[in-house]
């Protein structure tokens, strides 16, 4: 019988990772389920910012205050990359395959520059954890919960109380009605297709602070990813944190309890569960 | 004298031509020894392939200093398999049907060199290769592991750590096994798992996982509640990186602790690695380093290393396994003074060849030996690894530390 000690931490490991889900997720979620793009190469930007913060974090910067720079960059290549999609009206299908081609040219480009080696982001919060009783909760993760939970909770506050949010909301709903009533459909695509690139960088610094960096692992998180961002509904900006936090704490009791090779099934047995139970949620 | 730039040009096409279609020249580029071998130089293998590269750039050299091959020049045709065995395979076939080189020898990691063994095999092409894993699958007459390793790494290397783990002061008595799935470690930690139940080592905690797991997070948490006096970690690359930073969160840090195939360059960055043990064939210090070749063999390493920005420059076992791979060639060629696949294969099979590692022989079932390898067990002490065990490789006054 294990621990509460044991559990305890397990249980905590598994609210962590799966904030880092629900980071991961929040961008996928906004621009899938509002802009109708499925855009694979939200985790090439993801991986992309994380090799950025890496990269300045070298030069001194401290990654948190990396986030200055390269989240605006990164809300301006969002905005491009949707205009891309819209000047060549790509379908929601399509998307996934153009966005696996950027994928793939955004990882040959982290790997031109920074090369197929791992690395890892050297930075003095790695050090700093603080004991509960028998239990360590270390900054690097709550930074990322602190930040999964504020960013998803502001986009929902945004999506729900603010004229922009309903405007936007009312675009993905029925995108002649909401013109009709004179939202700017054009101009709050490219806002919100920013913000879901912006917060692949803030996803990708978080990232930075409590893994280990190489390019091919941005194939490793899509799965996880997805199933999270499905199971939390589309469009829905607490979605992805509240099932990242069900799918974390799954497997991360999984691994305590049982073999941790059986860990992976957890995220798409729920997923399966849910499509077949409730298949008019999709 | 003035020469007008049509002259110039004239002779300059006549003296170019003149050397172009030189019979020396002609005979020289038909004398070239050409052999083929692909790396994974992108992709998830980049970061060691590249060491591999730079070792076999390194033989090449000094064999081309020394005359090369039966008097020719040698030229090694690199190709990358972006650390794929479906490309791999394409890139052997264009070898032997397109390239028509004389040789192949073998790409780095096991599923690239179990693709290029099959092409090996179609064509009748000896197969000299350092790094496959799994020997059982290797049912090719004329492939020749130059690794160092034994046809049952599942039996020797659990006792090579177990006998190194029972030189400490304190012994352990307990051990956990905890194991990535990834096939060529899985295995062999299955294998560790009898022998410790032989030698009387009460298993207190037995783990697998996925490769590519995320989260090490609940087995640390396992692992503090387990406290085994021995770990046993089938890890490979960064993951044993990945698991002691996971301890390191939860303020554990286990009494000894044995990984597989970690990077040895990164895992020695942590300070919390101090007494880790690792498998090597060579490391830089004595008996090795009295060998002169090796000894030149170091400094041309961490010299080409540095130029190609390696993030660690020091020879160990990648390094030494590539060059040795190549001193195997050179001397079965020397040896039967043939170019010929079955000539040479022939030759390995019935002669030792030394290599900066030690001496490498073919005599057991698919040229692989059974019971006892050149394999050893190093340790991480101050921020330098050294082999500590068995005491004929040992570094000099080196001790297993617990």
């Amino acid at each position: 019988m294990p621990s509460l000690t044991l559990l305890g931490q397990s249980v905590l490991s598994g609210v962590f990772i799966g904030a880092l889900y629900g980071l991961l997720g929040l961008g996928l979620t906004l621009a899938w389920g509002l802009l109708r793009q499925i855009n694979l190469a939200h985790f090439a930007l993801v991986f992309l910012g994380a090799y950025l913060s890496y990269q300045l974090a070298r030069a001194g910067v401290d990654p948190l205050l990396s986030l200055a720079l390269i989240a605006p960059a990164f809300f301006v290549l969002g905005v491009a990359l949707h205009w891309l999609l819209a000047r060549f009206s790509v379908s929601m299908l399509n998307t996934l395959l153009v966005t696996f081609g950027f994928t793939v040219m955004i990882e040959a480009l982290i790997q031109w520059i920074w090369t197929a080696d791992f690395r890892r982001l050297d930075t003095h919060y790695a050090a700093v954890r603080w004991r509960v009783g028998e239990l360590f909760l270390p900054l690097p993760e709550l930074i990322t919960l602190g930040i999964a939970v504020a960013l998803a909770a502001a986009m929902w506050a945004l999506l729900r109380h603010t004229d922009l949010g309903k405007a936007m909301r009312a675009s993905a709903e029925d995108p002649t009605m909401a013109a009709a009533f004179g939202v700017n459909e054009r101009a709050l695509a490219m806002l919100l297709s920013g913000l879901a690139a912006a917060f692949a960088a803030v996803a990708g610094v978080c990232l930075a602070l409590s893994h280990t960096l190489a390019p091919v692992q941005i194939y490793a998180w899509i799965g996880v990813v997805f199933a999270v961002v499905m199971l939390g509904g589309l469009g829905n900006p607490l979605g992805p944190l509240v099932a990242g936090l069900v799918v974390g704490v799954s497997e991360a009791i999984t691994m305590a309890l049982t073999a941790p090779a059986w860990a992976p099934l957890v995220s798409f047995s729920l997923l399966m569960l849910v499509l077949l139970l409730r298949p008019e949620k999709f | 004298m003035t020469i007008s730039r049509r002259k110039l040009l004239l002779s300059g096409a006549t003296l170019a031509s003149a050397a172009a279609l030189s019979p020396t020249l002609l005979a020289q580029q038909a004398q070239r020894v050409r052999i083929g071998s692909t790396l994974g130089l992108t992709g998830p293998l980049g970061p060691t392939s590249a060491i591999h590269r730079i070792a076999t750039e390194i033989y090449v050299d000094e064999l081309n200093k020394r005359g090369g091959l039966l008097g020719r020049p040698v030229e090694w045709i690199v190709r990358d398999d972006q650390s794929r065995p479906d490309v791999t395979r394409t890139l052997y076939e264009q070898f032997v049907t397109v390239d028509k080189v004389d040789l192949v020898m073998g790409p780095y990691g096991t599923g690239a060199i179990l693709s290029a063994m099959g092409v090996a095999q179609r064509y009748g092409k000896i197969l000299i290769h350092n790094s496959f894993g799994t020997p059982s699958l290797a049912k090719y007459d004329l492939q020749f592991p130059a690794s160092g390793g034994a046809g049952d790494p599942e039996n020797v290397w659990p006792n090579l750590v177990f006998d190194a783990a029972a030189q400490a002061a304190k012994p352990p008595k307990t051990i956990a096994i905890v194991t990535s799935k990834f096939p060529s470690l899985h295995f062999i930690s299955l294998g560790a798992r009898t022998h410790a139940k032989k030698r009387g080592l009460q298993e207190v905690l037995f783990l697998e996982w996925e490769f590519g797991n995320r989260d090490f997070g609940p087995i640390a948490a396992r692992l503090r509640e387990a406290n085994a006096d021995l770990a046993w970690f089938g890890v490979i690359g960064l993951e044993g990186n990945m698991l002691l930073e996971a301890m390191k969160r939860i303020d554990y840090r286990p009494q000894m602790h044995f990984y597989m195939f970690p990077a040895p360059g990164p895992l020695a960055k942590l300070p919390e690695a101090n007494g880790a043990m690792a498998f090597t064939t060579f490391e830089e210090h004595p008996p090795f380093t009295e060998n002169p070749r090796a000894k030149a063999f170091i400094a041309a390493y961490h010299e080409r290393g540095k130029q190609a920005g390696l993030p660690d420059t020091s020879v160990d076992l990648q390094a030494a396994i590539a060059y040795s791979s190549w001193q195997v060639l050179e001397a079965a060629v020397n040896g039967a003074k043939s170019l010929e696949d079955k000539a040479l294969a022939a030759w390995l099979r019935k002669n030792e060849v030394d290599t900066i590692m030690g001496r490498l022989r073919w005599e057991g079932p698919f040229n692989y030996v059974m019971g006892k390898d050149l394999y050893r067990v190093k340790q991480l002490q101050d921020g330098r690894w050294l082999i500590v065990w068995p005491k004929d490789a040992a570094a000099p006054g080196a001790k297993v530390l617990r």
